[in-house]
């Protein structure tokens, strides 16, 4: 398995440089070698751009801030009740699902790569696979949360939940003021991803 | 000891810049083609989320730094196919020429992507290994942070975390074990846990004394404290 190389050893390194480039040799041999359809390239970028995204796991928020029987459920299980909405999957194999009170705050982030419940939030931003998210979230949340113009109360504790295995973590958010009497499909509406990450708060209505 | 990617509670990073809500865009079309062919050759079974992972972290540091995320993909992936012997490293250096061969029966097809996206693959485990420590039990993680198995080899034990008091939060059962799973080394269930840390164990200076820090860590990463 690999192990250390020189740089001019590493195989990748007899690639063009450019990153368009390489990745288009890369599927052009792949594909050439009978490894890689290129239509299941095409299907695999159409359920993450057009389909796998963060409306799921908003419906699991405003599903769980609405039926109180789901909420037990959910917080007891969450992989099961998901799994039951059909939002099972690559990525989402092993949910938990941590709820943000008035004294507890949780925020996740993956230090050591990128973990990220696909299943509910589909592909992760940008910046939740940059260095300063993976180098900062653990030892600063609250200036990381400043970034995204979050403040919280010093009364409220941060837990910041590190993805170093296969368990996936998903924000409950506390359900925002001025919301009573929506529906769950209105609810929805007020659930962004980042607020089921941490980073965010849900938009509160108007 | 430990390598680049483990780079929590870092200093020195800027800001974190926000994005739009909704579902994350691909910022070129060559990424989404890394993401997917990244996908549709794991597909090909020829190594496992923990391979690949430790293949991204072999990339020198020099590359790891200068390369943006979906190039350590596709720098990792072209390192795994020629490690695993799908490809030879001429066909990485001549990608235009060669006969143009069928798909082979282990590629993923479009029709069956769907399915395999939600099939997903669980990583519990039936474990003989007994279960240690009861929630609520202190530990204490080892130090340093390391594969005790192969040298160099990849572990889910940040080095931030490494030598810290917590206590156990919740017990997640039996787990394929990273640091075997990676080097194709055998599955070797073992007990994975919720571990709990007050910021004031792992920092000098935490932000807020209430702040805490929660890492899933498998039994052979800790001791009782």
């Amino acid at each position: 398995m690999p192990h250390d190389h020189s740089d001019h050893d590493h195989p990748h390194a007899l690639l063009p440089p450019d990153p368009a480039l390489r990745v288009k040799a890369l599927e052009t041999i792949l594909t050439r070698k009978g490894l890689v359809d290129p239509a299941a390239l095409d299907e695999i970028i159409d359920a993450y751009q057009n389909r796998i995204g963060p409306r799921n796991g908003a419906e699991v928020v405003a599903r769980a801030w609405t039926d109180p029987a789901f909420h037990t459920a959910l917080m007891a299980d969450a992989t099961s009740v998901v799994a039951d909405l059909g939002y099972y999957g690559r990525q989402g194999e092993h949910m938990v699902v941590v709820e943000n009170t008035p004294q507890t705050h949780n925020m996740v982030v993956c230090t050591l790569c990128s973990c990220y419940p696909w299943p509910l939030l589909g592909i992760p931003p940008g910046w939740y696979k940059s260095d300063a998210y993976r180098a900062r979230a653990v030892r600063e949340p609250r200036k990381v949360l400043a970034d995204f113009g979050v403040s919280l109360p010093e009364t409220t504790a941060v837990r910041v939940w590190d993805s170093t295995a296969e368990v996936r973590y998903l924000v409950l958010p506390m359900r925002p003021a001025g919301s009573d009497g929506m529906t769950a499909a209105q609810l929805a509406d007020l659930v962004t991803r980042d607020s089921m990450i941490g980073t965010g708060l849900p938009r509160v209505p108007s | 000891m430990t390598r680049v990617h483990d780079m929590g509670g870092r200093f020195g990073d800027g800001p974190v810049v926000p994005e739009p809500q909704g579902i994350a865009r691909f910022k070129a079309e060559w990424q989404a083609r890394a993401l997917a062919l990244t996908l549709a050759s794991g597909a090909l079974g020829k190594w496992n989320i923990d391979t690949s992972r430790h293949a991204r972290e072999c990339l020198s540091p020099a590359d790891y730094a200068r390369f943006s995320y979906y190039e350590k993909w596709i720098a990792a992936l072209a390192d795994l196919l020629v490690e695993t012997g799908l490809l030879e490293a001429g066909d990485l250096r001549d990608a235009g020429s060669g006969a143009s061969l069928p798909l082979i029966d282990a590629a993923l097809k479009s029709d069956q992507v769907a399915a395999v996206l939600a099939k997903g693959g669980a990583y519990d485990r039936p474990g003989d290994v007994p279960v240690a420590f009861a929630v609520g039990q202190a530990v204490q993680t080892v130090r340093p942070s390391a594969n005790r198995l192969i040298d160099g080899g990849h572990t889910r034990l940040p080095s931030y975390a490494a030598g810290a008091r917590g206590r156990i939060l919740r017990c997640h059962g039996a787990h394929v074990f990273p640091d075997s799973n990676a080097h194709l080394a055998g599955e070797s269930p073992q007990p994975l846990y919720s571990v709990i840390f007050p910021a004031g164990e792992l920092w000098s200076a935490p932000e807020n004394p209430k702040d805490e820090v929660v890492l899933d860590l498998w039994q052979p990463y800790l001791e009782p404290a």
